[in-house]
């Protein structure tokens, strides 16, 4: 029962990150979902000092804020500061992730955090933090009903708001031209990716939900030119990986997140070597039947 | 307390070498990092600080050692191999190099992760203390560490020092150093493998999340001081020396305390400070600028607008009330009664009861502008034939700009006309108005 719970833990975070993680790759902002997912850290430990307790609402909002905050101060010093991109966003995740660790350290007795818990989670302990009803039956563990929520509400963001999410992901100027804020849609899907990275960030930790974000969604990438394929194939690829990793780190006794990773990028190599479009050995097949020369 | 003063006079020789191998991690960074920001790289920096996880894990399964070598020649080689990596997948596939990135540093991480807990559970007691890569901590370096981490760094700092001129022209030009005959892709797979020296030796101090900072941040910073590559080079090692200095004091003093991202915090302050108050890119300085330019465009403004008004009544010293004033030119009406007071001030106009009136300074200024104005009306369309109603809103802006020497090169330029497209006649100064007998320049 623990492997299903563990399995169905790893899958919600893949199907919610790999959804998302489809337009950060098609948008080139793969690393910003990196930022994020770093950034998020201090959010979630203020909201424990305030609340004092694990309530997801008070953790879901503090970190959501400080994710939006982190996609803000990249912008702000890129555009107000210019700084060219890639250093904006190095100088303000690490020093959002540094604070974080030391409020974790100051307040060692009061937040249920450690370090090594915020890089590569606890996915193990998912199973044992259950919710029971009042007569005392287990409705299965706290963490598979919030990742839950959160998935629905990636599904509901990305149904209801399709045509905007892809006018502004593949060509920007044109939405704007038939009236689209590609602002209030760039705030929006960071606003999604903070949320989901906060509700994956304690049963998984930073790196399985990096990992998800790109992963998935880039072998997707490899794999098919429609939108609506890719979100569906880099689901499947995220639950594979999820499935694997378990099996994988129960084999040598490793971290599960760590593995999940690791399936996860051999997927990725997979969809390299086999893709028949875009795999390499297809592309170099192409070039050569390309380069033939002309008979006249 | 006993700790901190020990810690600032370097007493204990423990101490001192814990300093200054702190010193030179952090300086190496920084310098090395410059050229990393420089060439758009940071981030590449990140994925590589987070594979060199495998590769140490690796090393200690091969030699089931701590030893600082053998660790530092497998972070080294899974460093290398991400680089690798990353940019095959940017060059053979679709995939963009920031998915590339994202897939090398969570795999290789993750990958480190399962090979480092896999070790944890075998329970060898030779394993304790390799997650120190994961978050660093000065404080615990050993002499040999220092000898061996310290001794990489200062070899990084020299090799920047030794092929500075190369390195310059690779950042800036690669063609212009393609042509004059430096070998660009042996300089590039030096850079590469000093980066990644660097964030071997780096880890030490910070570990792996905040290793992109070391590299990063400071080279950020100093960007804002200068525009010359020697002095960032310079600036940015000073700037990491300090978050050297400043980690290896707080390791010993609060041993509780997280050095790595103590460290960071202190750059990223270093950092803000410059974003907001460097001299000339500061955010501070620019927005004194902004506002010392649009001041001077309304004083300008306003002061034409007043000669404009004389003009037509061929009476410059005529008083005028605000609203004639804000009449003949739109702006908000509080910036206008705010610039004729500070006018006022400065001696370009006179209040009157009934109004306002230029001073023979303020008739000087409001002519200058006007001249400026049509004679740039004049260039665009005798040289740009443009049509005569095309040119106004160009004039409105340039007129403000041009300097009393390109004042002088385009009237001559023109041969001094009389009129603009509009017929306006152009004011000249009283000693410019006769035509120089010699000396127009040659077009």
């Amino acid at each position: 029962m623990d492997a299903f719970w563990i399995i169905l833990t790893g899958s919600l975070v893949a199907i919610s990150c790999g959804t998302l993680g489809c337009y950060l790759v098609l948008r080139k902002m793969a690393m910003v979902g990196d930022a994020i997912s770093h950034a998020v850290l201090p959010g979630i430990v203020l909201a424990f000092l305030f609340s004092g307790s694990r309530d997801p609402f008070t953790m879901l909002l503090g970190a959501g804020a400080v994710g939006l905050l982190s996609t803000f101060l990249i912008e702000t010093i890129h555009r107000r500061g210019q700084l060219q991109e890639d250093a904006s966003i190095g100088v303000v995740f690490t020093f959002l992730f540094a604070v974080g660790v030391i409020l974790i350290s100051m307040y060692a007795g009061q937040v249920d955090l450690d370090q090594d818990c915020v890089l590569y989670g606890e996915i193990a302990y998912v199973p044992l933090d259950l919710l029971y009803t009042k007569s005392g039956a287990s409705l299965g563990p706290r963490t598979v009903w919030i990742l839950g929520g959160v998935l629905l509400a990636v599904i509901a963001l990305v149904s209801f708001a399709y045509k905007e999410l892809a006018a502004t992901t593949f060509d920007s100027q044109f939405a704007a031209a038939i009236g689209i804020s590609t602002t209030l849609w760039h705030y929006a899907l960071m606003g999604a990716v903070s949320l989901t990275t906060v509700a994956s960030f304690e049963s998984v930790g930073a790196v399985l939900v990096v990992a998800f974000l790109v992963i998935p969604p880039a072998t997707a990438f490899l794999l098919t030119d429609k939108l609506p394929v890719m979100l569906g194939l880099s689901a499947v690829v995220g639950i594979l990986s999820a499935a694997g990793g378990y099996a994988l780190a129960v084999a040598i006794d490793g971290s599960i997140a760590g593995a999940m990773a690791v399936v996860g990028g051999a997927e990725f190599a997979l969809a390299l070597l086999f893709s028949p479009r875009y795999g390499i050995p297809a592309r170099i097949k192409r070039k050569t039947h390309e380069e033939l020369p002309s008979v006249s | 307390m006993d700790t901190i003063l020990d810690a600032l006079m370097l007493s204990n020789p423990n101490v001192r070498y814990v300093v200054f191998g702190s010193v030179l991690l952090g300086c190496a960074a920084a310098v090395v990092g410059a050229f990393t920001v420089l060439r758009k790289r940071s981030l590449v920096g990140d994925a590589v600080a987070h594979s060199v996880l495998p590769g140490v894990c690796g090393a200690f399964l091969v030699t089931q050692t701590k030893h600082p070598l053998a660790l530092l020649i497998g972070a080294f080689i899974s460093g290398w191999l991400s680089l690798v990596v990353i940019d095959f997948i940017t060059r053979k596939t679709r995939v963009k190099e920031d998915s590339a990135i994202g897939i090398v540093l969570s795999v290789f991480f993750g990958a480190g992760i399962l090979m480092l807990t896999a070790i944890q559970q075998t329970g060898s007691a030779a394993q304790s203390g390799l997650d120190k890569f994961l978050f660093g901590k000065a404080a615990s370096m050993l002499l040999d560490d220092v000898m061996i981490f310290g001794g990489v760094a200062a070899l990084l700092i020299a090799i920047v020092a030794l092929f500075f001129k190369e390195f310059f022209l690779l950042s800036f030009d690669r063609d212009f150093a393609r042509v004059i005959g430096l070998r660009v892709p042996l300089l590039d797979l030096l850079l590469s493998t000093m980066t990644v020296l660097a964030v071997v030796v780096g880890i030490q101090a910070v570990g792996v999340v905040l290793m992109a900072a070391l590299l990063i941040t400071p080279a950020a910073a100093a960007r804002y001081w200068t525009e010359r590559l020697g002095i960032m080079v310079v600036l940015a090692g000073l700037f990491g020396m300090m978050a050297g200095v400043t980690g290896a004091y707080i390791s010993t003093a609060a041993p509780s305390m997280p050095t790595g991202p103590w460290i960071v915090v202190v750059t990223s302050v270093v950092f803000l400070l410059s974003v907001l108050f460097a001299p000339r890119r500061g955010v501070v300085a620019q927005a004194v600028r902004y506002k010392r330019n649009r001041t001077q465009i309304t004083d300008e403004n306003i002061l034409k607008a007043l000669y404009q008004m004389g003009e037509s009544a061929s009476e410059f010293t005529t008083v005028h009330s605000t609203e004639e004033i804000h009449g003949h030119r739109r702006m908000q009406l509080l910036t206008l009664q705010q610039g004729l007071a500070r006018l006022r001030r400065q001696g370009y106009v006179e209040h009157h009861h009934r109004g306002w009136c230029l001073t023979s300074e303020g008739i000087e200024r409001g002519k200058r502008v006007a001249r400026l104005h049509r004679l740039w009306e004049v260039y665009l369309s005798r040289h740009l034939h443009l049509a005569p109603d095309h040119v106004h809103d160009s004039a409105e802006s340039i007129e403000h700009i041009l300097t009393p020497e390109l004042e002088e090169q385009l009237a001559s330029e023109l041969n001094y006309p009389e009129v603009d497209p509009h017929n306006s006649p152009i004011p000249y100064r009283k000693k410019a108005k006769q035509k120089p007998e010699t000396g127009t320049r040659n077009a």
